[in-house]
Parts: C-alpha cells; structure tokens; sequence
C-alpha cells in the first residue's frame, strides 16, 4: 500500500511546521525521514497517522484520504509515536491484547499474534511484568509489538531504536529489513548510520521543507560533485615543490596541504575527471615515494549537515 | 459500539487494578453508612424507616468524588501522551471519551449497588416507600451521570489533573447551588432560566418520587453536552487556520 503526500502544509497558530511538502512511498519500500529537531518530520506522521488534520494539502493511503477515510487508515497503520507513550500500569500482555482488539485483529487470533509479537520483539521474560517496571529497551519493544500487532500494510516509526542497546539496534533494524520486503515503512531517525543500514531511500526535510530525497548513494553523489583524494609522499625534498608538481597536473583543480602534516595534501580533482593515475605517475617520475593515497568520501553526515544549517 | 465497549472495560480494570476504586468504594460506604445509621439525622434520630439520610449524604460524597474520578480521564492522558497512541489505532474521539464515560459511571452503579444491603435492613425495620427508594437510586444514577460529563469536560482543557479536579468541582458548584440561589434572586424569565439550570430542583423532584421527562432530558442533555464539548477540545487539534 503505497503513501502519497500532497503538497502538504500544518500551522501551529503562525509558525509554519510543515511547508507544502509533496512526496510518495512505494509498498515495499523503507523511507528514512531525516532532518534536525523541529523540522517537520513528527508532525508529518502525526499527519499521516491521522492523529492531526492538515491545515492544507491532502495525504492518501492506498486509495484512502486522511480528510475523510480516518477509520480505515487508522486500521492500516502501525504507529510508533515520538516518545513511546504507553499505559504504565497495565501488563505487557494485557496491553498487547487491548491493542489488538481495538485495531480489529479477529479474536481467534488474538493469542498467536500476541505469541508472535512476543517473539519477534524479546519480550518473553518480561511479559507478565507491568510496562511500568519495564526499563527502557524494553519500553521500546513493547512500542514495537504495539505498532506490529495487527500486522498493518504501514509501519511509522518514529525514532524506533532509542533507548535500545546495539544488540537490540542490529536485531530491530533486521527486523525494519524484513518487514521493509512487503510493507511500506516510513521511519525517522537522528541516527545516520541507522538510515544507511536499513532505508532504501532517504528524506531530508528542514524548516518544513524537503531539502533532499533519494537514495544513500545518489545523495553522495550529488553532494560530492568532484573527486577528493587525501595524498601523502616522503623522500621529498622541499613540500614547495611537491604542491607545484602536483598542481601542474591537469586533472587537478587544486592542492590543499593538511595542516600538521609535513608532505600531506588533500586534492580536488576537477568536475567529472579523476586524477589518481595522474598523480602516481608525477610521484614516480620526481623519485618520490606515495605512502598514501585515500579516496575521501563524503559522509551522511556532511550531506546533512550542508543541507540543515544555513 | 464494540470500540467503545474495549475502552470501557479497559477503564473499569484499570479502577479495579489500582486502589482507586477500592478507595472511592470504602469510603463511600463509610461515610453513607456512618450518617445513615449512627450520626446526625440518621434513621433512629428521625425514626423512619426511609433512605432519605443516605441519600444526602450520598448526592454530598458524590459531589467530591466523582471530579476525582474524571479529572484523570483525559487530562493524564494528554500529559503522558498515550491519548496520541488512542486516536491513531481504529478509534474516534468521540468512542474514547464515550468509553470512559460508560466505564466511571458503571464504577458509581457498581458503589450504588453495594449500598443496597442497607435499604434490605431499612426494609426489615419499617414500612419503606419502595418507589421513593428506586426513585432515589435512579436519581444518583442521573445526578452522576450529569457530574460526569462536566468533569469530562473539565479533564479535556487542562492536562493538569488537579485543575481538571477543580475546575470540575467549580463548575459543579454552580449547577448545585449557585443558579439555584440567582433563581431566588431573580424574577420572571431569568429566574426560570436559573431554576431550570439548577441542578438541585431536578434531583429533588427525582428523588421525590416523580419521574418527569423534562428532568430525564436535563440530565441527559447536561452528560452529553459535556461529553461532547470534551470531544469538540480534543478536535481543536485538527483546527485548520
């Protein structure tokens, strides 16, 4: 079941939270919802989860709109909110059965979700305690098994893996992969490494606005736009002369020294050329020696951070 | 109609799991039960064989019990934000507060209903006027149910319980007392406006023995606009400007 988002907008009296933003998500696809605090990406679910009206703009799930299908959107979405609100004096059971019941699971098989749920999520020596002496991880699975319960076609999540600790964070994004194959996940995260490992595809949203949409490599790609490689030679005499032989070199657009580092420089090759080959050979024919030459790649990180802050 | 029945029993286990309701039974059954048979104008002192102590005394405990009942209902759950975690699974505004309002007014019948070892007793000791005694329980019923849905209202614009508890109890202060009072006050039209919002004049004529469609709608209309002025503040988060 597929997500389409259109040109929607939410006010909080005259702040602008979300600002006309348009985009879709396929069945089968893992969304990664980026950006900074306060950006838009908690109100955009709120808005999907059809927990708040749009103030314009119009959200269709599957055939369904938010304006006016609520109750059968509802039935379709699993829905992990922001800080993982749950009924702290009830029992992880008793809590998972409630859940069950209000989203309709038939009561025939309310017992093997539950059993399954269970499972899936680790909860199994906890699942007679109450959610209230549960700690955090903990919290967070229930969270999860919540959301899963009545095996919904869409699964929001936002920030699904805090509070956990890194075995639970590689169990739960294994979990994200597999259910990503035949249901439509959308899920927001500060952590960066977390969108690489599980998203297909990734959002950067700020100020209400999409700043960036596609894929992990695509991204870096278009943030990279030139080669940089970092480059380190020794048996050279005078560093002068390295950054004169090296910037004679066609390919390359500019030489940088790295500070600290005798004989250490970063290199911009110009726009869509590479200048390794090149590089080597200037070393070889001045009788230097190349210890080291490493491709420096753009992070996540600095994509974010160029397209986040201004 | 099965949602609302989830939320409801959810509600009622809640009560029973907690102290709450065992608290709010025993103590209202102590304190009817002492001003009943032992102290003031009970039953020996006025030398009847009627529930009339009780049920003062009853119509005075509810008043204060039932904004401590309510003021929980939505206004924690705004607070710890599980309301969010309600209205995004297959549920409406108006089944969840319709939910916990069936649950605490089953709570009050259930705390009604354990009382009725003492209109048996009464019955042993003297002629009692059955009707009257119906007529009172069905009263309290109406009584709470008008309570409930202020404090349902109350609960839903703060998500501080002890404002909601207050807040419940001021504007229940109002229906009990201070339009009767400004009736008293006022002649020709307003008077009557102020007479028939007086929550008190209703309940007398009720638990007189007289059972008129005006009071039922009263009551009735006081519940569901509360309720429903409950759903229209939750709604406020959809406004669209």
């Amino acid at each position: 079941m597929s997500i389409t988002v259109q040109n929607l907008s939410k006010k909080y009296g005259p702040q602008l939270a979300v600002n006309d933003i348009s985009f879709e998500v396929k069945t089968g696809e893992i969304l990664g919802f980026l950006g900074p605090n306060g950006a838009g990406k908690t109100t955009t679910m709120k808005i999907i989860t059809c927990y708040m009206a749009p103030s314009s703009g119009d959200v269709k799930v599957g055939q369904y709109s938010v304006l006016n299908n609520q109750d059968q959107i509802k039935k379709k979405i699993g829905y992990l909110p922001e800080s993982n609100p749950l009924y702290t004096d009830m029992q992880v059971l008793e809590y998972l059965e409630f859940v069950a019941k209000l989203q309709g699971v038939p009561s025939s098989k309310i017992e093997k979700r539950i059993a399954e749920m269970v499972h899936v999520c680790g909860l199994n020596i906890e699942k007679h305690k109450k959610i209230g002496e549960l700690s955090k991880g903990y919290r967070q699975r229930v969270g999860l098994a919540q959301a899963m319960i009545h095996d919904p076609e869409i699964l929001i999540l936002d920030e699904p893996t805090t509070g956990l600790d890194p075995n639970q964070i590689v169990e739960i994004r294994k979990l994200i992969r597999e259910l990503g194959r035949e249901k439509t996940v959308i899920l927001s995260t500060h952590i960066l490494p977390e969108v690489e490992a599980t998203c297909d595809r990734i959002l950067i949203i700020n100020e209400g606005k999409i700043v960036a949409d596609g894929t992990p490599e695509t991204l870096r790609k278009q943030a990279q736009g030139q080669e940089i490689i970092k480059v380190e030679v020794s048996d050279a005499a005078n560093s002068d002369d390295v950054i004169t032989a090296l910037s004679s070199i066609p390919s390359v657009a500019m030489v940088d020294p790295v500070k600290d580092k005798q004989f250490s420089y970063y290199i911009n090759s110009k726009e869509n050329q590479s200048s390794k080959r090149e590089v080597f050979e200037t070393v070889v024919k001045n009788n230097w020696v190349l210890t080291e030459m490493t491709p420096i790649e753009t992070k996540l990180e600095d994509i974010f951070r160029d397209l986040t802050t201004n | 109609m099965s949602t609302t029945w989830i939320i409801a029993s959810r509600e009622l286990k809640t009560f029973f799991d907690s102290l709450s309701a065992y608290i709010l039974i025993t103590v209202f059954l102590g304190l009817s039960g002492f001003f009943t048979w032992l102290f003031g104008s009970d039953i020996f002192f006025i030398n009847q064989a009627t529930l009339q102590p009780f049920f003062s005394v009853a119509y005075w405990t509810l008043f204060f019990f039932i904004p401590a009942i309510t003021m929980k209902m939505i206004a924690e759950e705004k607070r710890s934000g599980t309301l969010e975690l309600l209205l995004t699974k297959a549920v409406s505004d108006w089944q969840m507060v319709a939910g916990k309002f069936v649950a605490s007014l089953l709570l009050i019948a259930i705390t009604l209903a354990l009382t009725i070892p003492y209109y048996i007793t009464i019955s042993f000791l003297g002629p009692v006027d059955h009707g009257a005694v119906w007529c009172g329980y069905l009263g309290m019923i109406l009584f709470s149910s008008a309570l409930l849905g202020i404090g349902f209202f109350a609960s839903s614009i703060t998500n501080n319980q002890i404002v909601a508890f207050l807040l419940s109890l001021f504007i229940g202060l109002f229906f009990i007392i201070i339009f009767d009072v400004l009736a008293g006050n006022f002649t020709g039209f307003i008077g009557q406006v102020f007479h028939y919002l007086s929550l008190s004049t209703h309940y007398d004529s009720i638990s007189r023995g007289v059972i008129d469609s005006r009071d039922l709608i009263y009551f009735g209309s006081i519940s569901y606009l509360g309720l429903f002025l409950a759903t229209i503040v939750l709604s406020k988060r959809n406004v669209v400007e």
